[in-house]
């Protein structure tokens, strides 16, 4: 045990540095895609593997700290490796080694910016997020929180030849300083009268209620700005599809997260004054972004932004667990706190892996059909094996099922639910078994959708004849794909271990561990065993048992007997591509059952009609309620201010002149 | 009855407001630039009275750097621009003459009023001279909010550096020698940019009328 000497935090920061090496290196030939996609980008993804190593270790020491006597005088960088960074560091290292992997047979020439220029772009946002969760104080961590919006923003507009993919990165670039000045006002308040900016002396400032709680939601705004927080996601649907798969990638599978971190960070680290009704504000806000993600996504065309979408509702369900981690510990009740904090971390690694498998998938089938609309795909599992078959896992995750990765976190939050009536509060008690009912909405709707996702687009027969052409994807992005399933699957089989490493965070940051978990390394029964316990590798052992015997059985009784005909032709060969169900038909009774929720614009065919044609828009309520109004204001007082541009230089000069006499009077 | 020095100095104040007045009523730009360079001229005299009064070497220097630069080059470069524009005449100016002396007038009094509370702070000799200074700057600003002409408005803009050299010496003992070197630069190359402008305004607008000029207002 090394307590003295920061070797882990030195070493992490020196792989973020590497990165940023790397991506210096991609400048000196920006156009030679062997050397910048086969040569660095694997490197990147090896330095990936080595700092989830390097976090894995750091999370069995105690927190390290550095100050670096970089930047301006008397602001040298603060830096601090704890079990929370650590758990956010794995997170970006693991991820981020299956997107390189992938990256570097995915990026192809002739595709917008320079491959070069890509890569350094794409190397100084890993470098950032990775700096994002290890500083430790505000200035650092403004820094490191502004390039990694800047560097995304340029990863975004890589094809900015397109209009449509420059103005969704300028609805990213609006969206990510609104939440930037959040940040920055909230480390403002933070601060408490101090004027000291290091977190060790945030953490230390003495706040009223009043201020902490505006703190608390300056946080929340800015973080669930860059998380996509209902009603602040309208910029996730733009970006995803407008930027390159591995970028959406890291995107949603990693600064989604990150944004998690820093809430985590403020809100449970730096502000220590609990108040229930935050946490049932985060807990509401969570569970409307995890409903309206899933509505959304069920009725989506276009697989990236169904993806996107999906991510909100993600998103919402990580803010459902933070927000309970908060009302139990303003309750005082460290244990139950941990747990639901735990699923909370547990979800954001899992959504991380599951979450950038699905991207990557959707750019191998872009990259293999040109295609990203659901009406002109299907039947990919026989062109793309390897894709269909990893994706599968991917969609399994996050769907919530046994025994992979999602269903572990999704089942513990609802077993951290199931705890809240011993919360001494009667209307917080009525409260959230609601909160427990919408989580179980969201996540069966989530199955819904990614049936929807997986049938539609690899099951089924082509629904356009060139998708007999499709390629499987090349051996490096298989690799990557590979790497990130394996992840799904394993995160999916230790979560003793993991909730085991899970548990430094809480006792650091909670004061409580999830020290008796289960006596069993395979069984995973949180607090006591005689509640409920899960065993997924008896699950894993039996669902394999059951196909396998299945399989055996088929084979056995209708051996030579097996006859190929269309899939979903009930046996017959009279089905065509086009009778087969389509993602409007998947989607309609979701578009029935939530109608309020959506704006929708139907055109309907008449029966006298010769080439009948119909067509549904579904859009944003909220783009009509809030963010059309805010921008007719904004316009509004650009034209207000437009009455003082006169044109003539006389008035001009006549403005500075009024304005020297007031000034010299009112100094004078 | 005030020293010698004093005396002086207060007579190029009092003649530095009259050639701001006569500026402002002045509408021939030829004689415009020759009152500049008189007062350029009175402005650089006082500068030296100042130095030899109180022995300070570097206000020698910039007396004659203000000799050099506003009596003797900047006139001639404002001559011969106006020659090769053929911009002897101040168009219509936005107020009468009288109204614009006026507003002069109230100009004065103001800057005067807002002198007095810092005149009791320096204790520099020439402390009285603060209220005209800032009158001069004042005047200079308004002949440029009242003149169409781009010449006028660069002859008031020199005008009211003059002011503010006034100012710096009769409330400080002028600025620091690198201050002051470097706004004589700026001077000249702002005058060189200018007439450099002047040729483009005209080819554009066939004028160098500023009123043409809002045209490029954008709806």
């Amino acid at each position: 045990m090394m307590t003295g000497y920061p070797t882990e935090l030195i070493a992490v920061t020196a792989l973020g540095c590497g990165w940023l090496l790397i991506g210096l290196l991609a400048l000196a030939r920006p156009h030679s895609v062997s050397w910048v996609a086969r040569g660095l980008f694997p490197l990147g993804a090896l330095a990936g593997i080595v700092l989830t190593g390097l976090a894995l270790a750091a999370l069995h020491h105690s927190a390290q700290t550095l100050v670096l006597p970089l930047g301006l005088p008397q602001l040298p960088l603060h830096l601090r490796l704890d079990a929370l960074s650590a758990v956010f560091l794995l997170l970006i290292g693991a991820t981020s080694a299956g997107i390189s992997m992938f990256a570097a047979g995915y990026f192809r020439t002739g595709e917008g910016t320079a491959p070069g220029l890509l890569a350094l772009q794409y190397h100084l946002f890993l470098a950032s997020m990775l700096f994002v969760v290890l500083a430790d104080d505000a200035f650092s961590f403004m820094i490191a929180w502004e390039s990694m919006a800047l560097s995304s923003y340029f990863l975004v507009t890589s094809q900015h030849r397109i209009a449509e993919i420059r103005r969704a990165g300028f609805l990213y670039l609006l969206m990510a300083h609104l939440g930037a000045v959040g940040i920055l006002l909230c480390f403002g308040v933070l601060q408490g009268g101090s004027w000291q900016f290091s977190f060790a002396a945030l953490r230390a400032a003495h706040l009223t209620p009043l201020w902490a709680s505006i703190a608390f939601f300056l946080a929340l705004l800015g973080f669930g700005t860059k998380a996509g927080l209902v009603p602040l996601h309208v910029w996730l649907p733009e970006a995803h599809p407008a930027a390159p798969s591995p970028v959406s990638a890291l995107m949603s599978g990693v600064m989604l997260e990150i944004a998690v971190y820093g809430l985590l960070r403020v809100s449970l680290d730096l502000l220590h004054a609990q108040v229930w009704w935050w946490g049932l504000a985060a807990l509401g806000l969570g569970l409307l972004t995890a409903l309206y993600g899933v509505m959304f996504a069920a009725v989506q065309t276009d697989m990236k932004r169904l993806l996107a979408y999906s991510s909100i509702e993600n998103i919402g369900i990580i803010f459902l667990g933070f927000g309970l981690t908060v009302v139990f510990q303003a309750f005082r009740m460290p244990v139950l706190a941990a747990l639901a904090l735990a699923a909370t971390l547990y979800h954001c690694l899992n959504h991380a892996f599951a979450k950038s498998l699905l991207f990557l998938g959707t750019g191998s089938v872009l990259h293999a059909t040109g295609e990203r609309n659901f009406g002109r795909l299907g039947g990919l599992i026989h062109r793309m094996p390897w894709v269909a078959w990893l994706v599968l896992a991917g969609t399994l995750a996050i769907a919530g099922l046994p025994p992979l990765n999602g269903f572990v976190s999704e089942w513990l939050l609802l077993q951290s639910f199931l705890f809240t009536p011993t919360i001494p509060h009667d209307f917080i008690n009525m409260l959230l078994p609601l909160g427990a009912a919408g989580l179980v909405l969201a996540a069966a709707l989530s199955g819904y959708v990614m049936v929807k996702f997986y049938g539609i687009v690899f099951l089924g027969q082509p629904r356009e004849a060139r998708l007999a052409q499709a390629r499987d994807c090349g051996r490096l992005e298989r690799l990557g794909l590979l790497w990130l399933a394996a992840g799904c699957v394993f995160l999916g089989l230790i979560p003793v271990q993991m909730l085991a490493l899970f548990s430094r965070v809480t006792e650091e940051l909670l004061g409580a561990s999830l020290g008796t978990l289960s006596q069993h390394w395979w069984l995973l029964a949180p607090l006591s065993a005689q509640r409920a316990s899960y065993s997924p590798v008896a699950f894993m052992f039996s669902i394999v048992a059951f196909v396998a015997l299945t399989l055996l059985t088929v084979r056995l009784l209708y051996h030579g007997r097996v006859r190929r005909a269309a899939p979903w032709g009930c046996g017959g060969s009279s089905l065509t591509p086009r009778m087969q169900d389509t993602s409007e038909g998947f989607g309609q009774p979701i578009r029935q059952i939530f109608e309020p929720f959506f704006r929708l614009q139907r055109e309907l065919p008449t029966p006298l009609e010769r080439a009948p044609h119909y067509r549904v828009q579904v859009e944003d309520r909220f783009w009509f309620w809030l963010y059309a109004p805010a921008a007719a204001l904004v316009q509004r007082i650009a034209r207000l201010a437009s009455v003082v541009q006169q044109g003539r230089i006389s008035v001009y000069l006549l403005y500075s002149f009024l304005t020297l006499m007031a000034l010299l009077v009112l100094v004078l | 009855m005030a020293p010698l020095p004093l005396q002086i100095i207060n007579l190029c104040a009092a003649l530095m407001l009259l050639l701001s007045f006569a500026m402002l009523s002045q509408r021939r730009v030829l004689t415009l630039v020759d009152l500049f360079a008189l007062q350029g001229l009175v402005l650089s005299i006082s500068i030296g009275v100042v130095a030899w009064n109180t022995g300070q070497p570097h206000l020698y220097y910039s007396a004659g750097l203000t000799f050099v630069l506003k009596v003797v080059a900047l006139p001639l470069i404002l001559h011969r621009l106006i020659r090769r524009l053929d911009a002897r005449w101040e168009s219509e100016t936005l107020l009468n003459i009288p109204t614009t002396l006026m507003a002069g007038l109230l100009l004065v009094m103001f800057s005067f009023a807002l002198a007095q509370p810092i005149s009791e702070l320096a204790t520099t000799l020439t402390r009285g001279t603060l209220g005209i200074a800032l009158a001069v700057v004042m005047l200079a600003f308004l002949m440029m909010i009242t003149r169409r002409k781009a010449v006028t408005q660069v002859v008031g803009f020199l005008a009211m550096e003059n002011g503010l050299f006034f100012a710096a010496t009769s409330a400080t003992y002028g600025m620091p020698m690198v201050v002051e070197l470097g706004v004589a630069l700026d001077v000249l190359v702002g005058t060189v940019i200018l007439g450099i402008f002047f040729f483009h305004i005209r080819e554009q607008f066939d004028s160098l009328d500023l009123s043409h000029m809002e045209s490029l207002k954008e709806d």
